[in-house]
């Protein structure tokens, strides 16, 4: 596994959309999804500042999607994480689990606290999602798992006639999984339009551009041939983000939200680098991290 | 052997499956183009039957979102396809996850026949009987499948239900009735014990047990229908050399379960089962057997090998 030992050359990527944290708006709710995104990267960097390291590059990619669907989208309530009518959310590209822990934390399923004891041997916060964690839904980390359930969990919403929604959210390199494409046929077959799949489109798996390995594109075409209602969006614009989810899904087609995204984002100087997929931060990187995603903070 | 076949573990299973369909909503049957359930009425469960088609591994991992909202999904397909090609979905989304999916895992050992090794099952019950939370059973006639099945249904993890294919006989009627975890006698012995799983093993170590008494030899014979969790008092209950017999490579499986069981206490364990090959040949489920020397004559010589020493 790649360790990110030294600071990496690479200069931020051009086409970054609005920086994090930065939106300088009267509106409350926008800025209390900011300030949410700058705490979840502070987490991530706090945890990958471990002994043990962390999966940086796509946690940091992941922070607005999250934030986005726990805080504005997904029905859950962190005092019933059982209940029966509750929406789904399946972290399918698992190596987000960094992520995923600090979004659950900062949505109250557990003390951030807590987020201390990543890492620490005998405990229960593993570098991929551990189901023993409140709110945490399904194990996952070995790719191509999360739709297929995802698929089961619609189905078994039209069964139940809930109107409650499944969300899978997946890495791009996972798509090459053989698995995910039976689940896209199926649930473009079945209609299953309680189905939401979210791809963290950040180009870049662990040999380099996804393009360059195996490619996907055109994404949103081989999406739609299976059955798909397409939204392409900026991954990091929450704006962008809840109108994808909110949007009225068409009839008979599950929707695929591409949300494109930069590996590591929020740390310019990783952002877009293959390097930054797995990182343990010594004390000074960690203080440049932390004060680089708090920079996020200033109007 | 009694040559009166009843029927197959696999239509017996498909019929209690939709009768207790009609009258539990939790249950779902998940298929993938088994072909079993060709013209069959659910009647009011109707739209509890999903035809996935031919991909087990968004078969298996389905159920698994099903049943996480409470449904208890009964999953189809073939024992090697669940087993192998599946395989990693049933460890993480069933056996990690621990949650209530059945998988009914038809054509199971060498009753797939003639279409061969692609479709045998040999190595089915070494992998699952390895799955934490994993409960293994393997039923022995039409019967004892409608037992298990029902008994099965209420288990808070994932269950591994192995079936033969097609028609064979049934068990005596005389049999105890069959409690999941707990071995089944079906003759008392006390030179040997003849421990076995499924149809065909069952019934040959019950002939075996005939000749043996035949030489003065008195055979007892344990059912050991459920592989995962093993019967291990059942095991301890005497103190009698071990034949077992299983349609299963002889590697992984039953016997594996037993002798690592016994290898502690100094018993001794011989294993009748399919030899570490693969059965590449026409023909259909007894002559394959009797070609991979599983038969009841292996099981009388491996028994009086076992008392020589």
């Amino acid at each position: 596994m790649t360790e990110l030992v030294a600071d990496p050359v690479a200069g931020s990527s051009p086409d970054r959309p609005a920086e994090p944290g930065s939106t300088a708006t009267s509106d409350p709710v926008a800025a209390d999804r900011a300030e949410r995104a700058v705490r979840v990267r502070e987490r991530i960097i706090e945890m990958c500042a471990s002994g043990t390291g962390g999966h940086l590059g796509g946690s940091m990619s992941l922070v607005e999607i999250l934030v986005v669907l726990y805080f504005d989208i997904l029905r859950v309530d962190p005092a019933k994480p059982a209940d029966p009518s509750r929406d789904l959310l399946l972290l399918s590209k698992g190596h987000g689990a960094l992520c995923l822990y600090a979004v659950l934390a900062e949505r109250g399923f557990f003390p951030a606290t807590r987020l201390a004891e990543y890492g620490q041997a005998g405990g229960p916060f593993m570098a991929h999602p551990n189901p023993a964690l409140p709110g945490v839904e399904m194990p996952s980390g070995a790719l191509g798992h999360g739709l297929p359930i995802g698929v089961g969990a619609a189905l078994e919403a039209r069964l139940s006639g809930s109107p409650r929604r499944t969300v899978v959210v997946l890495g791009d390199g996972e798509l090459q999984e053989g698995s995910v494409w039976e689940a896209m046929m199926a649930a473009g077959s079945f209609g299953l339009t309680g189905l939401t799949a979210v791809v963290d489109r950040n180009r870049l798996q662990i040999t380099g551009d996804t393009e360059s390995v195996v490619g996907l594109e055109p994404l949103d075409e081989r999406w739609r041939a299976f059955g798909w209602t397409v939204r392409e969006v900026d991954g990091h614009d929450p704006e962008q983000l809840r109108a994808a989810f909110t949007a009225a899904p068409e009839a008979g087609r599950p929707t695929v939200v591409l949300a494109r995204t930069v590996k590591g984002r929020g740390l310019p100087y990783v952002e877009g680098t293959v390097v930054s997929h797995f990182a343990r931060l010594g004390e000074r990187q960690r203080r440049r991290a932390l004060a680089t995603v708090q920079d996020g903070r200033r109007p | 052997m009694t040559t009166v076949l009843e029927a197959s573990c696999r239509e017996a299973y498909r019929d209690a499956l939709i009768a207790a369909m009609a009258l539990d909503d939790r249950l779902v049957c998940l298929d993938s183009d088994t072909g079993l359930f060709l013209g069959m009425d659910f009647g009011t469960a109707a739209e509890r039957y999903l035809n996935l088609g031919i991909a087990e591994q968004n078969l298996l991992g389905a159920a698994a979102g099903c049943a996480r909202y409470g449904r208890i999904p009964f999953v189809n397909t073939m024992a090697t396809f669940a087993s192998t090609r599946a395989l990693e979905t049933v460890k993480i989304d069933l056996a990690y996850a621990n949650l209530p999916v059945r998988i009914a895992a038809t054509h199971s050992g060498l009753s797939a026949g003639n279409l061969g090794p692609t479709h045998h099952s040999l190595e089915d019950l070494a992998i699952m009987r390895l799955l934490p939370n994993m409960t293994v059973l393997v039923p022995a006639d039409a019967a004892t499948t409608v037992s298990l099945f029902e008994q099965c249904r209420d288990l808070p993890g994932p269950v591994y239900l192995r079936l033969d294919r097609k028609p064979t006989p049934g068990l005596p009627t005389d049999a105890p009735p069959i409690r999941i975890g707990q071995a089944q006698p079906l003759r008392q012995g006390e030179d040997v014990l003849l421990v076995c799983c499924g149809p065909y093993p069952v019934l040959m170590a019950l002939e075996a047990a005939e000749s043996l008494a035949a030489r003065g030899v008195s055979a007892a014979v344990l059912n050991m229908h459920t592989l995962k969790p093993l019967d291990e008092a059942a095991l301890a209950a005497s103190n009698a050399p071990v034949v077992t017999v299983e349609e299963h490579w002889r590697s992984g499986g039953l016997g594996s379960a037993v002798a690592e069981t016994l290898a502690e206490t100094g018993r001794r364990v011989l294993r009748v089962g399919v030899p570490d090959r693969f059965v590449s040949m026409a023909g259909d489920q007894q002559f394959l057997l009797e070609r991979s020397g599983v038969n009841a004559e292996s099981i009388e010589a491996a028994a009086l090998r076992a008392l020589k020493y």
